[in-house]
């Protein structure tokens, strides 16, 4: 009995070295004890988006620093090419969903650990299943997917009247990426650091070839795959959408791309090659995604217990010439259409959509000409082109109340133009639309709503 | 700069008080205070937004048109048509669908040609071959400065970035030939082995 006591308490040996003492780089709120570690291990719900090179890294180091509320999410299936990193899985899996094999593996190896696989498509899930998790842990390969997981988190951010985040609706984000020997790791907390979207611009364009020179002066092997992908396919493949995910499908494009470098002397197609240059996989490396992992994890496990100091924000990590690591600060886009604040405008309900339009026109915040209103999914009216303008006319002499759907308020997106020293120049700008008389408005705290 | 970090990690570390102030209020209902409908409002995705904004904002030259077959309401997939008022395909039209993708402008759209046309830049299965659709995109340029790129390729085609290379070669050596294709292939008819339906 005393002997399993000993074990259980020296299995948090490590993180109650944390948690337990106080110390110089811990917040001022922060309240070592082991309170903080029972909350962490009961309370703390962790979302793990992605099961690859990444994800694998993160359940299991996330498991091992005392998570017990673990979700992870992946819609790929277990390929014999991911076995070399992603070490949960083995060859008898092949075939088999990430999400469930990788939860498996982790609860048999960490006794404790509850971890939900969730075998689908990102945007499978609605708000509600995200804004039950209290961070959300990135292990991605695309920017879309980065993307969306961003904008989901953000939209549960809240400002108050002065415009300040309120704590209440901030959704951490932690996000790791690798390629190669290069890997980065990031902390969002969305109103208080830069977002997904604030940042967008770091990311390169991706390479693409010129068709031309596909199509005539192919110079490299991946010139002959890209040909025989873009051009070939469709050519011999009336209408059959590629499927990059289809073997046979893969393997004829790589057969032509074969055809096509010996019509031109170019070495260096080979089948794997192929399937890098389709699917834009970029080369991963065990070492670097553990790297990235370790650093992504401890960021979660510091967010959650306030046990040290957050990276602040952007960690870069490049292993390819020496090693150089590299600490950046990034700042917010305080017009950020993702994660800024918008205007607020307090409005009547009896306001028409014309009304409101000429009310841009006159705000002194806004001094917005010419604009057009977009909705959520719906475009409420558009300037341009005369087909859009047509259609959306008729909205204009219509309650924005109605228009967006009797709630008391929402985010409206409006684009027109502004005077910038003298210039006109095209403006889209996040607004924030409260009514005035309609419950709930002035009560921003979050027991309120319906 | 020091002081922007200080009131972010005091930011953070109430954050973190609160959660854990109702945690332990709430004990077990964590999950449902957190999904509790709290934030209805602000709580829908909004996708497409700058792209919706470029839309809003077309400036297209007089020969091209707009359509939007799925409603005003998706406005990521829609089709140009161009009707060139000078050069070799005068009194041709030609229509383009563009299917702009979740990230634009980071990412360009894609954009077909669904008429057939013999073209030295515009391939027979629709491929387009025009710098700023590919390498040359940038998130600054928009849906305007592509229709205008189009509109450009039936004014001043180019026989030196070829991907139909039978039109590219014909125009290069012989533009009097190559007109009388274009005529040909635009009313109706074969050029060499290749059928093209009429599209004037």
């Amino acid at each position: 009995m005393a002997d399993a006591a000993a074990l259980v308490s020296s299995r948090w040996r490590d993180l109650d070295k944390l948690l337990l003492r106080p110390g110089n780089l811990v917040g001022q709120n922060f309240e070592p004890g082991p309170e903080l570690r029972d909350d962490l291990q009961e309370y703390a719900k962790v979302l793990v988006v992605g099961a690859g090179g990444l994800g694998c890294e993160l359940l299991k180091d996330l498991a091992l620093s005392g998570f017990r509320n673990l979700d992870v999410i992946d819609m790929d299936r277990i390929e014999v090419s991911n076995l070399n990193r992603q070490f949960l899985f083995r060859l008898q899996d092949v075939g088999k969903p990430k999400a469930e094999v990788a939860a498996k593996r982790v609860m048999e190896r960490v006794t404790s650990v509850n971890i939900v696989p969730h075998f689908c498509r990102i945007e499978d899930k609605d708000l509600e299943f995200y804004n039950d998790f209290n961070i959300i842990a990135l292990g991605l390969d695309s920017i879309e997917a980065r993307s969306y997981i961003n904008s989901v988190a953000c939209s549960f951010l809240e400002y108050d009247s002065e415009d300040n985040p309120c704590e209440d609706t901030i959704k951490p984000m932690v996000d790791g990426g690798t390629e190669g020997f290069k890997g980065h790791a990031r902390v969002i907390l969305p109103g208080i650091t830069p977002c997904f979207e604030c940042t967008i611009w770091l990311f390169p364009p991706q390479v693409k070839f010129p068709l031309c020179t596909l199509a005539e002066t192919p110079r490299t092997a991946a010139h002959c795959i890209e040909y025989a992908h873009l051009i070939k396919w469709d050519e011999v493949h009336s209408g059959k959408a590629f499927d990059p995910d289809d073997s046979e499908h893969m393997q004829w494009v790589y057969a032509e791309a074969v055809k096509r470098a010996d019509l031109f002397g170019i070495p260096g197609v080979t089948y794997s090659l192929t399937q890098g240059v389709v699917k834009n996989i970029i080369p991963a490396i065990a070492s670097t995604n553990a790297i990235i992992s370790a650093a992504c994890a401890l960021e979660t496990l510091k967010i959650a217990t306030g046990c040290s100091k957050t990276l602040s924000n952007y960690l870069t990590y490049n292993g390819l010439e020496g090693l150089h690591t590299k600490v950046t600060e990034f700042v917010k886009d305080k017009d950020c259409l993702v994660c800024g604040p918008g205007v607020l405008l307090e409005l009547d309900t009896s306001i028409t959509l014309q009304e409101f339009i000429t009310l841009l026109e006159e705000h002194p915040k806004l001094l917005l000409s010419k604009a057009s209103v977009l909705h959520r999914k719906k475009n409420l009216y558009m300037q341009a082109p005369p087909i859009l303008e047509e259609m959306t006319r008729s909205n204009l002499s219509l309650p924005l109340f109605d228009l967006i759907g009797q709630v008391s308020k929402d985010v409206v997106h409006v684009n027109g133009m502004t005077n910038k020293n003298g210039k006109k120049t095209s403006s889209l700008r996040k607004l924030r639309v409260i009514f005035k008389g309609i419950d709930g408005v002035s009560d921003m705290d979050t027991a309120g709503g319906a | 700069m020091k002081l922007e970090q200080t009131e972010t990690l005091s930011i953070l570390f109430n954050y973190i008080l609160s959660m854990f102030e109702k945690n332990r209020r709430l004990g077990a209902h964590l999950s449902i205070m957190f999904s509790s409908a709290a934030f209805s409002g602000f709580r829908k995705l909004i996708f497409g937004i700058s792209h919706r904004a470029d839309i809003s904002e077309l400036n297209l030259p007089k020969t091209c048109a707009i359509l939007f077959p799925n409603g005003k309401d998706d406005l990521m997939n829609f089709e140009v048509t161009i009707r060139p008022d000078e050069g070799y395909y005068l009194g041709g039209i030609f229509v383009f669908s563009f299917k702009v993708p979740p990230i634009y402008p980071h990412e360009a759209p894609k954009v077909k040609c669904k008429t057939k046309v013999y073209h030295p830049n515009i391939d027979l299965e629709g491929n387009v071959c025009l710098n700023i659709l590919r390498e040359d995109w940038k998130p600054v340029l928009n849906i305007n400065t592509i229709i205008f790129g189009l509109s450009h390729l039936f004014t001043q085609p180019n026989h030196e970035d070829p991907l139909n290379h039978d039109a590219a070669a014909v125009l290069g050596d012989n533009p009097k030939m190559f007109e009388s294709n274009v005529r040909r292939a635009m009313a109706g008819g074969y050029v060499g082995q290749t059928f093209f339906p009429r599209c004037m």
